[in-house]
């Protein structure tokens, strides 16, 4: 395959794991790593690399929207950071020793699980009283709801919330995720944090988790030019694109039918990493 | 806490902007070094199939980089790209901690400075002396 027939399909095959990442939720890397090892037969590393990458473009290009409609907590997201990024740099060192093989594996469990969680359904909870260590590092907040009128909430369970965002940190420095499953688990199931809240939380922190991580793959020769290009700009223009469809359509239907289609794609890449394919 | 508030506010303003525009700038860097790389090794077969690790610092990745520039090298600019990519979110980190140390809220000022300090530490750890 030449550079530029490879530039071409990686080109699509971006927009189009940026467009499903993005009306299944999962985030766009999620897609990326399947799509470049066992379509393109690019090395697991390799794929790694861009995949950081591009969940850093996507990261900072939708949270820019989110930051300045003031649903995000900056704060929290600040605070939880602490966890993440160590968790990511762990991740990345476990990731740089461990054999391709068994990255695969644990990928292909990682997307059975955020796909079976992302048919969880959403319920809306807003807890009125911080705990007190919560309260103490002003975590708690508001945002406006659909006429504006701000909606304040308050936190809690700060140190459940905080390991399980190390745990995802380290998920996505291990594997070159976002881990948005995780990382909506820590604030949604365990602090309680009004769910469009924490999405929006979770994907402002991507950004800093993914570079904790890429500094280090980076310097491996992780991140290859080549590569990153075409999947940096089709996972972008892929999830505007789906962020735009979304606005317009009930994501139900679609939810179903994306997490069945990632399903075939974790046991897919289960199978080729015992197999020992990638 | 009215001033509070404004701050607040302007912060939110402030990062929303930077975080989109520098998207923008890194994309569109990213993507004039990809006609040039193209154009130049468009035909060439490709060769990712198997990984090779390298051992190189920050700094001498920068260093290839200027120097990779000025010989219009399609992969050096492409890398720019990506390094204005990393810098929009440590930009982000760098505007909220002078953000909370303008409004005098020390605590986040501490809480922000563990994670710029965490990042550093993971590019001294990336490279293995």
């Amino acid at each position: 395959m030449t550079v530029l027939t490879f530039t071409l399909i990686m080109l699509l095959g971006a927009f189009m794991a940026g467009l499903i990442g993005s009306l299944s939720g999962l985030g766009g890397g999620i897609i990326i790593i399947p799509l470049l090892t066992i379509g393109m037969g690019v090395d697991i590393h390799y794929a790694i690399g861009a995949a950081l990458v591009s969940v850093i473009a996507t990261s900072s290009g939708s949270a820019a929207a989110y930051v300045r409609e003031g649903i995000t907590n900056m704060r929290l997201g600040i605070f939880l950071e602490i966890a993440t990024t160590t968790g990511a740099v762990c991740g990345a060192l476990i990731s740089t020793i461990a054999p391709g093989s068994l990255i695969a594996v644990l990928f292909g469990l990682t997307l059975i699980f955020s796909s079976i969680n992302s048919l969880r359904k959403k319920e809306e909870h807003v807890l009125e009283q911080s705990s007190p260590l919560a309260r103490k590092l002003k975590l708690d907040g508001s945002y406006p709801d659909r006429n504006g009128r701000p909606i304040s909430y308050g936190t809690k369970n700060v140190l459940g919330g905080f390991g399980m965002m190390g745990i995802a940190g380290m998920m996505s420095g291990l594997l070159g995720i976002g881990s948005g499953a995780f990382k909506v688990i820590a604030m949604d199931n365990i602090m309680r944090i009004p769910f469009k809240v924490s999405t929006t939380t979770s994907n402002f922190m991507m950004g800093v988790t993914a570079i904790a991580s890429t500094v280090i793959y980076l310097q491996k020769g992780y991140v290859q030019p080549g590569i990153c290009m075409p999947t940096m700009i089709g996972v972008l223009f892929g999830s505007m694109t789906g962020s735009r469809i979304l606005i317009r359509s009930n994501p139900a239907k679609l939810r179903l039918f994306f997490a069945i289609l990632i399903l075939l794609l974790a046991f897919n890449m289960i199978y080729n990493g015992i197999a020992g394919k990638i | 806490m009215q001033k509070n508030n404004f701050t607040d506010k302007t912060l939110q303003t402030i990062i929303g902007t930077l975080l989109r525009y520098g998207v923008w700038l890194a994309l569109g860097t990213g993507a004039a070094g990809g006609v040039v790389y193209l154009l130049k090794h468009g035909g060439e077969p490709m060769h990712y199939a198997s990984f090779t690790e390298a051992d190189k610092s920050i700094g001498q990745l920068l260093k290839e980089m200027v120097t990779g520039i000025k010989s219009h090298s399609g992969t050096s600019i492409i890398f720019l790209g990506i390094i204005l990519l990393f810098l929009t979110p440590a930009l982000r980190l760098l505007f909220s901690f002078i953000a909370f140390l303008v409004e005098k809220d020390y605590l986040y000022v501490l809480i922000t400075f563990i994670v710029m300090m965490i990042i550093g530490i993971s590019i001294s750890l990336g490279y293995s002396h």
